[in-house]
């Protein structure tokens, strides 16, 4: 595959791919229709490389010492292991079916897995590479996400429209609780003491306080010139700091700027096309998200909340994630 | 904690978290089916299956189920086949004695009776199998909602796809069985509704073996149509439309009953998580998806929905909950899906597919709509002829 050289500065980009890139900051994105990852440079805003994977790649994350990413190959049924440093997959974990989205407990030793065509949660011991549990969730499992605290994870389920709360110590569910129609996302707030879950049909993003998985608040959105049921919230993140929510809103191709203190919606910010995913750059100062239709990353400038440049990858970008 | 039974305390919690209780809640449903008589067709490569429309409500219980099984409901679901001749309403009453949500898929006539009994009256009825528009009109019923799309949903698709690609001089070609003229009536309407021009309008009467002549046939009969821009066929039996296309004398497009179709659902619809739902019914009833499968799933998900949400499996409860404003389907078709509240028709994308891919969802961004622009398709509010649902 040729590799792509930057006319500007092609001797430092080849000994960037030639030594350790660690040292740049690198954002990975998967490619869910091209089956690769799209490595962009946080700082210049080019694609490095591009890395082939198993079929159907989408969710991505990284051990928290940087050492392997882990990619869920959903048609390949696998989650593949990779050596971020050469793109070799070392070997793959067991899954369950149809893997989509997935978490990392916190102490990096088990990944929790939503297998969407199969309606269970999977969770895998990274070390053993064993199955150490799998849970009977609703349907069409979607998203995925572990409490700081390692205690409690989240599996929502898009087709019976419910956040499902599983103890960790059990792998038992102890709650279910209704959200609105088609739940995507779910990530914890304000060091774990609250829960967010976004619905894709549904349009909203619904908070909950987490010790008493009560429902404390509904976040809405509206941009004016796009009918209300193309405002589609699916992926969201947090700034490093915690005080601001960035929620993709799907084919409303805007990115809504939430105070996370307040619920207030703030601003709404166009990028590309179906926008899906997202991830920050290590400082929080850049926001790359994923915009499967269009095919690109758009890089948002947090402070100003300005679109600041985008970026060609492969089709379909779906995951986004930050090498740490 | 550890004393208490861990299915108290997943009681417990559950009671805690979730606000539409339903514990220990069965909730009935009957699924009644009126066999017809088809008419021969020329071809036999697509039969259609003995359980269509069955196998997407089962799928569709299936799927409340999972949600059920969280929240103490226990869906069920009862199907009773009634033989061509066979006592539709003698069923009907037996169906309505144990339920009072009843599927039915029927011909409209047939479906009216059924919706009339006074076994009915407070029930609520889901209509999978007849597409009339006077259903939706003049003939409303309150207690029956109508989860497959009216022929005018259909044919508004096909017409705004028409006008979208600038092909708007249309010959029609209807065949004579009753569903046939209902189909083609449909496109007459949705042509004139979208400035459309019908320049030739044509009875099909070829009465010979089409497998072995349309290459012969198609071109004479074609020949002498007026100059348009696309041929649309209306052959809902599926008789002769399949040997129309690439048969014609001009290079012309093809749609309506073949080629470009306006469907409800498709196997080629892979967007907006529909492959999800593909693989389910798939791996359920070992065959691909139908309009009428997912009819009938829509029917189940409806009530599942307006159940889980209300918490309550009164007919008039979930009726008045569906008809408002906070319900929503998923349908897979990439926006929520509801009921209009002035005929009980569920409002809904329609496809344009060909037999390998969908072409593209109606409706189209080019056509407005003050409320919702999805009742750009089919009967509005001002042009409904539907009096049943007035009032609050």
């Amino acid at each position: 595959m040729p590799r792509p050289v930057l006319p500007s500065s092609g001797a430092a980009l080849l000994a960037l791919l030639l030594a350790a890139p660690a040292s740049a900051e690198e954002i990975w994105i998967t490619n869910e229709l091209d089956d690769t990852i799209s490595v962009i440079d946080a700082q210049t805003l080019e694609v490095t490389r591009t890395i082939p994977t198993g079929e159907r790649p989408r969710g991505i994350t990284f051990a928290p010492d940087g050492s392997v990413a882990y990619i869920c190959a959903s048609d390949s049924d696998a989650v593949q292991v990779m050596d971020p440093e050469s793109g070799e997959i070392l070997h793959d974990l067991p899954s369950g079916e149809d893997p989509e989205q997935f978490a990392l407990s916190p102490d990096g030793r088990h990944l929790w897995i939503a297998n969407e065509d199969d309606a269970v949660t999977t969770v895998v011991d990274v070390q053993s590479r064993r199955v150490v549990a799998q849970i009977d969730v609703g349907i069409e499992p979607e998203g995925m996400t572990v409490s700081p605290d390692g205690r409690i994870a989240i599996t929502t389920s898009e087709t019976t429209n419910m956040a499902h709360w599983i103890d960790t110590s059990t792998y038992e569910p102890v709650a279910n609780t209704l959200v609105d129609t088609r739940p995507r996302d779910a990530e914890f707030a304000k060091g774990g003491a609250e829960l967010w879950v976004s619905s894709e049909i549904g349009g909203t993003v619904t908070v909950f306080d987490a010790a008493t998985r009560q429902e404390t608040r509904k976040i809405t959105f509206a941009i004016p010139g796009v009918n209300d049921d193309q405002i589609q919230p699916v992926g969201f993140a947090f700034t490093p700091d915690g005080a601001t929510a960035f929620v993709a809103l799907g084919p409303a191709n805007h990115v809504a700027v939430v105070d996370a203190a307040t619920y207030e919606v703030e601003d709404y910010i166009l990028v590309g096309r179906r926008v899906w995913h997202m991830a920050f750059s290590a400082d929080g100062s850049r926001l790359f998200t994923t915009n499967g239709v269009s095919g690109d990353v758009t890089v948002i400038d947090v402070a100003n909340r300005e679109p600041l440049s985008s970026i060609k990858v492969g089709r379909f970008p779906w995951g986004a994630a930050l090498r740490p | 904690m550890r004393q208490v039974t861990a299915g108290a305390i997943l009681l417990a919690l559950m009671a805690f978290s979730t606000p539409a209780r339903a514990d220990g809640m069965t909730v009935p449903i009957a699924y009644l089916h009126q066999q017809v008589e088809r008419p021969p067709v020329l071809s036999d490569l697509d039969p259609v299956p003995a359980d269509d429309g069955i196998a997407g409500a089962t799928l569709g219980r299936e799927d409340d189920a999972t949600t059920g099984r969280f929240l103490g409901q226990d869906y069920r679901l009862t199907v009773r086949e009634v033989p061509v001749g066979g006592d539709l309403l003698a069923a009907a009453r037996e169906a309505l004695a144990g339920s009072r949500l009843l599927v039915v898929d029927a011909p409209a006539a047939d479906l009216l009776k059924v919706a009339d009994l006074p076994e009915a009256r407070d029930a609520l009825l889901f209509n999978v199998g007849a597409p009339d528009d006077g259903l939706r009109g003049a003939d409303c019923r309150a207690n029956l909602l109508h989860t497959i799309p009216s022929l005018g949903m259909r044919a508004d698709a096909l017409a705004q796809f028409l006008l979208v690609r600038g092909w708007t001089g249309v010959a029609l070609l209807s065949g004579p069985h009753p569903d046939d003229q209902a189909w083609a009536e449909a496109l007459r309407g949705s042509v004139a509704k979208f400035g459309l021009s019908l320049v030739d309008d044509r009875p099909w009467e070829f009465a010979g073996d089409l497998g072995r002549t349309a290459q012969s046939e198609i071109p004479l009969l074609t020949q002498g149509f007026a100059d348009h821009d696309v041929l649309l066929v209306a052959d809902e039996t599926g008789d002769f439309g399949r040997y129309v296309l690439f048969n014609t004398w001009q290079p012309r497009p093809v749609g309506g009953s073949e080629g470009i179709v306006p469907v409800a659902w498709s196997p080629v619809l892979e967007n907006w998580g529909a492959s999800q739902l593909q693989s389910r019914f798939a791996d359920l009833a070992g065959r691909p998806m139908r309009p009428r499968d997912y009819a009938a799933w829509a029917a189940l998900r409806s009530i599942g929905e307006a159940v889980t949400r209300t918490g309550s499996a009164d007919p008039a409860t979930l009726r008045a909950y569906m008809l408002g404003p906070e319900f929503e389907l998923d349908g897979f078709k990439g926006r929520p899906l509801s009921f209009r509240d002035w005929d009980g028709q569920l409002r809904q994308p329609i496809a344009v597919v060909q037999p390998r891919a969908m072409i593209a969802m109606a409706p189209f961004e080019q056509f407005l709509h003050q409320v919702n622009d999805l009742d750009t398709l089919g009967r509005d509010r001002p042009e409904s002829g539907c009096a049943a649902f007035a009032g609050p």
